[in-house]
Formats: structure tokens, C-alpha cells, sequence
């Protein structure tokens, strides 16, 4: 199984879309490693430096609602995961997407919005930390000396795959 | 209780069920092109795994950049055509022969009613026009569909889309699609289906019912699909009259795929067809809908006419009635991409290239090209684009440009005025 947690990145926006993770001329690397140095090269958004400190410093991403919509593109968990980011949490998902992080054994973690508000507004300001329990459901914001934890629902199947590390593995065993 | 088509065909291809929720199904076509295929390939071979589930279920063409343009894609290209001979793939499609992979397979007559289609491409809901289950997937489910032939699945409700009556003229199914999709939003359907139901979808042809699906995803949906019915028969009829003795014996056949008329819904929208208009986005997502009577004053630098939305010969015949005897207007440039071989070769008997041609386009191979920056047609910082493609967002066709998505006669009536225009007016 993957690690989870570590300093957060807030992208506060909905509908970010893997065009805009990993643009569609990046999509001729032929190795994962290649794609690290164009994560969220073409990110929409006030204030955010692709290049910066938080986002090189990341290991889980909080965005809104429909977070990785578009093109069916994994090079867009794989641009996370060669940047050592490998759990999302957002209000939720598009089918592709999700489904590709749990594939690659990456976890895409939904929150009500309630939850995610409450993050966003003590939070994203301040440097913040998130520990991810995929067993337990659980994740813990750690943010200006504060903690505070929060329970998710995670899919019977996504969760196996988490432990499996992956789809390839899974189905391989089983099919 | 009734089922919906998409119910009938988890049902027919299920596998097994691992948790609650979960569906595997058995798949009868495995779609793959150069961009997604080549990393589960080598991944197989990494793994000592280098085999397919059933060579004649997979197909594959070379269709994003092609010819390829520089030495990274002519090793992505390479990594599947010598694939593809490898594991004795018989439909493959290489350069001279390839196009657009969601207008070319299903011209091959490759995609059934009743159907389970995955490609790692997310327009792949496009072959629910046949009354399929076509769903975009990843590598890795691209990867272990290869290897298995099966892919897991949250069974997906189906959202109904009744659209009925006659489309206006100048209005097609991509100002449907569109107006639906500004009506739901970009996750309007996300784990659903869309089925398009109505005697406006009955009187469509499989071209426009592959336009109005092909965007099911712009409402992050996982397949479009349109009850298999006569004029499904009629377009299959070369690939299937040895397994028929007719066509009303096929259609019998095809037909147990509708959905029942108890079929349950969770939810049913109307579109009265009567009412649409010609419609364009404005910005940088598919939702972002007005019609193409309120833009006013918004000129462009670039017409792109193709696509696996609107790349397909009537989109042709309509963009080159518009542009027959005119010219791009000054400051103006036109690409146009037939998306097959065989629909440039028709366009070209029919005439219509050089309407095209007469007019100032650029006429390229079939390939994916312009639509999301990868080779040809990439827009500079600041330029706008007129496109009958799918996606309008942030850099999609090149860094700092501004995509505006609309029907192939919006797109030629902008040709004509270098603004966005309303195709009414020349019909």
C-alpha cells in the first residue's frame, strides 16, 4: 500500500479538469517520471504558482466539486504520484478520474461540503498537514497548532484496491 | 419491473460482483489508440504479461498525432503498430488507413447494439449511438481489459433525455447536447447514463446520434446510448446482412436491447426540439451554453471543422452548403479535418473539398489533431477558435487560446463573418 498524508495544497475550484493537470502535448512522454515537471501547468486559478513552494512541498491536494473532469488522461494520478502526491480529497470526482487514482492504489477521497468549508476557511491559509487513516476512514487536519478529524466513506472495492496497490494486481489474481 | 438498456447489458456481461456495488463485466470490444495504449503495453511486458485476452475483440488505430511529428510520438506509434503485429491484431489502422478513432471504428461496422466498449479515451460514450455500454476508462482498466477482457463498473443509473419534435433549421444534435449540457452542468450525469429518447433521436441519423453521445462525458456521463432501431440496422447492414436473413430480423434482435417501457428512471428531462436554438460556449467549460444570437461582437482567428464530435460527412455536407460560392473572411483561418479516410474520399466525389478549398481552408489528414493542441492547429496565446470539437477548456488547444464549441453551421457561418454567426441566415 502507498502512503498517505503529509502538507496539503488547496485548490479551491470546482470542475479542475486533467487538461488542465497535464496538458494534452505532455501526453507523449512515454514514462510516468517524465510527466513531473508540467503538474497543473495550465491550472485556472487566481494566485496559484505550479511551480511554487506549497505545490512543490505537497503530498495531498483538497479541491471542490467535480475535481478531474474531462479527458480520461491517468497521466494525470500518475503527474500526482511522481510528485509524491497520491490522495485527493474533494467534494467529488469525476467517474475517470477516481477511478484511475484507485487503480494506480491512490486514494480520491470524497467529503460532504460542509466538511470541506470548514477546512477551506480555518485552514487553506495556514500551513496545514493531513494524516490519512484509509483503514480507520479517517483523516486529520492538522493546521496553526489545531487538529481536527473527519470520517469518509470509501467503496468496499476502492479500498481493496488501496491495499492491493492497484487494479492490475487485483483483477490478474482474480480473472 | 422493467429494465433500462444500460440494466439489460450489466446484467447480460456480468462476471462478478466482488463487493456490493461493483459490477465486472465481460467485454466485447477493447478500443485503443496511440496515447493511452503504449504504457500498458509496456507495462504488460514489464510484468512478463505481454499477451490479449482475444485478438479480434481489440482494435487499434494511430489517430491523436498522425504522421506522427517528432521522435516521441514516432516511438508511441512504433510501441503499438509493433503491438498490434505482435499480438496479431488484425484491425489495426496505421497511417494511410487511420482516422479519428470514434468516427472510423464504428464506420467499420465494429460496434453492436448491446454491446460492452471500453477505450482509454473519454469520448468513448460516443458508440452508445448504437445501443452499446461505451465508457471511457484509463490505462490501467485499458490495461487489465487487454489482459482479461473485463472492466469493473459502479453500475450506473440512467438519466432519460426525451427530446421531441422537428429541429428547427439551423439547429442540429450538437445544439441539442449543448443546450442539455447548460441545462445539467459539467457533473449533471457523473455515474450515470444518458439515454436519448424521442422522435427527434428516431428521425437523427447514426452521425447525429454519435454527436449527441460522443459529449455525454462534457456532463461527466459514462455513456450516452440510443435504442437500437431501424436506421441502426440500416447503417450495420454491410457488416451483418450474412447474419441476418433480414432486416426486420435484425432489428428483432437488436430491439431486445431497448429498455423496457417499465423501465425506472431516476430521473427523466424534456427538450422540446421545437423551441432550440443555435447555441455556443462562451467559456472554459462545456456548461458555459448561450444561444448564438446573444454574442454580439466576438471575432476569431481559427475554424476548426472535425472531430469525433462533428468530423463525420453530414457535418461536411452542412458546413460546405453554408461556404459554397464564400470565402473565410480576412484575418481568418480554416482547418478542416475529415475524420476518416472514407469521409474525405466521399467528401471529396461529392465536391465538397473544394467548396472547402474555394474558401480558404486548409484541408488535413484524419486525426485528432487541432482539438487538444497535440500537432497540428495550435492556437497561440490570445487567439480564439470557432471548433466543432468537444472541449472548450483552459489551454485545450494551446496555451493562453480561447475555444468557442459550436455546430459545423455555426462554425461556417463564423467562417464566413469572422465573428461568431448565426447559421440561420444562410440556410
Amino acid at each position: 500500500m502507498k502512503t498517505f498524508g503529509g502538507p496539503v495544497l488547496f485548490l479551491d475550484r470546482s470542475d479542475i479538469n486533467t487538461d488542465e493537470i497535464i496538458p494534452a502535448k505532455y501526453l507523449t512522454e512515454i514514462t510516468k517520471q517524465d510527466l513531473k515537471p508540467y503538474m497543473l501547468e495550465d491550472l485556472k486559478l487566481d494566485g496559484f504558482d505550479p511551480k511554487g513552494e506549497k505545490t512543490r512541498n505537497a503530498r495531498v491536494i483538497v479541491s471542490r466539486a467535480n475535481f478531474g473532469c474531462g479527458s480520461s488522461r491517468e497521466h494525470a494520478p500518475w503527474v500526482f504520484e511522481v510528485n509524491d502526491i497520491t490522495c485527493v480529497v474533494a467534494e467529488s470526482f469525476a467517474r475517470i478520474f477516481r477511478q484511475n487514482m484507485f487503480n494506480c492504489g491512490m486514494a480520491a477521497i470524497e467529503l460532504p461540503k460542509a466538511d470541506l468549508d470548514q477546512i477551506f476557511s480555518h485552514a487553506a491559509d495556514a500551513d496545514t498537514s493531513m494524516a490519512i487513516d484509509i483503514e480507520a476512514q479517517t483523516l486529520t487536519v492538522s493546521s496553526g497548532g489545531k487538529q481536527k478529524t473527519f470520517s469518509f466513506e470509501l467503496s468496499p472495492f476502492d479500498k481493496a484496491l488501496v491495499i492491493a496497490g492497484g487494479w492490475v494486481d487485483y483483477a490478474d489474481k482474480k480473472y | 419491473m422493467g429494465k433500462t438498456t444500460a440494466e439489460k447489458i450489466f446484467a447480460a456481461h456480468l462476471v462478478d460482483e466482488p463487493f456490493s456495488g461493483t459490477k465486472v463485466l465481460r467485454l466485447d470490444v477493447v478500443l485503443c489508440h496511440e496515447i493511452t495504449t503504449p504504457i500498458a503495453i509496456v507495462d504488460l511486458v514489464e510484468r512478463g504479461k505481454d499477451r490479449v485476452f482475444d485478438s479480434s475483440k481489440i482494435k487499434a488505430v494511430i489517430d491523436h498525432v498522425t504522421p506522427s511529428k517528432d521522435s516521441k510520438t514516432a516511438t508511441q506509434a512504433k510501441i503499438l503498430r509493433d503491438w498490434a503485429r505482435r499480438q496479431r491484431i488484425r484491425d489495426f489502422f496505421d497511417v494511410g488507413a487511420n482516422g479519428v478513432c470514434h468516427a472510423l471504428f464504428p464506420e467499420k461496422g465494429f460496434i453492436r447494439p448491446g454491446n460492452t466498449v471500453i477505450m482509454g479515451d473519454s469520448h468513448t460514450c460516443t458508440h452508445g449511438a448504437f445501443g452499446a455500454f461505451a465508457a471511457g476508462v484509463g490505462t490501467t482498466d485499458l490495461e487489465v481489459g487487454i489482459l482479461k477482457g473485463v472492466c469493473a463498473f459502479r453500475e450506473p443509473k440512467t438519466i432519460r433525455v426525451n427530446v421531441n419534435g422537428e429541429l428547427p433549421k439551423g439547429v442540429y444534435a450538437k445544439d441539442v447536447v449543448l443546450t442539455l449540457i447548460g441545462r445539467i452542468g459539467v457533473n449533471g450525469a457523473t455515474d450515470r447514463v444518458l439515454e436519448f429518447r424521442g422522435s427527434t433521436i428516431d428521425a437523427m441519423t447514426m452521425e447525429s446520434r454519435m454527436t449527441l453521445c460522443n459529449m455525454a462525458i462534457e456532463a461527466g456521463g459514462t455513456s450516452g446510448i440510443c435504442m437500437p432501431d431501424i436506421t441502426t440496422v440500416e447503417y450495420l447492414w454491410p457488416f451483418i446482412q450474412d447474419e441476418f436473413s433480414s432486416k426486420n430480423a435484425a432489428l428483432d434482435e437488436y430491439s431486445k436491447w431497448c429498455s423496457d417501457d417499465d423501465a425506472v428512471y431516476e430521473q427523466t428531462l424534456e427538450i422540446d426540439a421545437v423551441s432550440l436554438v443555435p447555441v455556443a460556449t462562451f467559456g472554459v467549460k462545456p456548461d458555459q451554453v448561450k444561444p448564438v444570437a446573444e454574442f454580439g461582437q466576438n471575432p476569431v482567428d481559427q475554424i476548426y471543422l472535425g472531430s469525433c464530435t462533428n468530423g463525420r460527412l453530414e457535418d461536411l455536407r452542412v458546413a460546405a452548403q453554408i461556404l459554397k460560392g464564400r470565402k473565410l473572411a480576412d484575418n481568418v483561418r480554416g482547418i478542416l479535418s475529415p475524420a476518416t479516410p472514407k469521409i474525405y474520399r466521399d467528401a471529396m466525389h461529392e465536391g465538397l473539398i473544394d467548396i472547402f478549398l474555394d474558401a480558404g481552408f486548409c484541408v488535413t489528414n484524419s486525426t485528432c489533431g487541432a482539438c487538444l493542441g497535440m500537432s497540428n492547429g495550435v492556437l497561440a496565446d490570445g487567439e480564439v477558435c470557432a471548433s466543432t470539437t468537444n472541449r472548450n477548456f483552459n489551454g485545450r488547444m494551446g496555451k493562453g487560446g480561447m475555444v468557442h464549441l459550436m455546430s459545423p453551421a455555426t462554425a461556417a457561418a463564423t467562417a464566413i463573418e469572422g465573428k461568431i454567426a448565426d447559421p440561420r441566415k444562410y440556410l
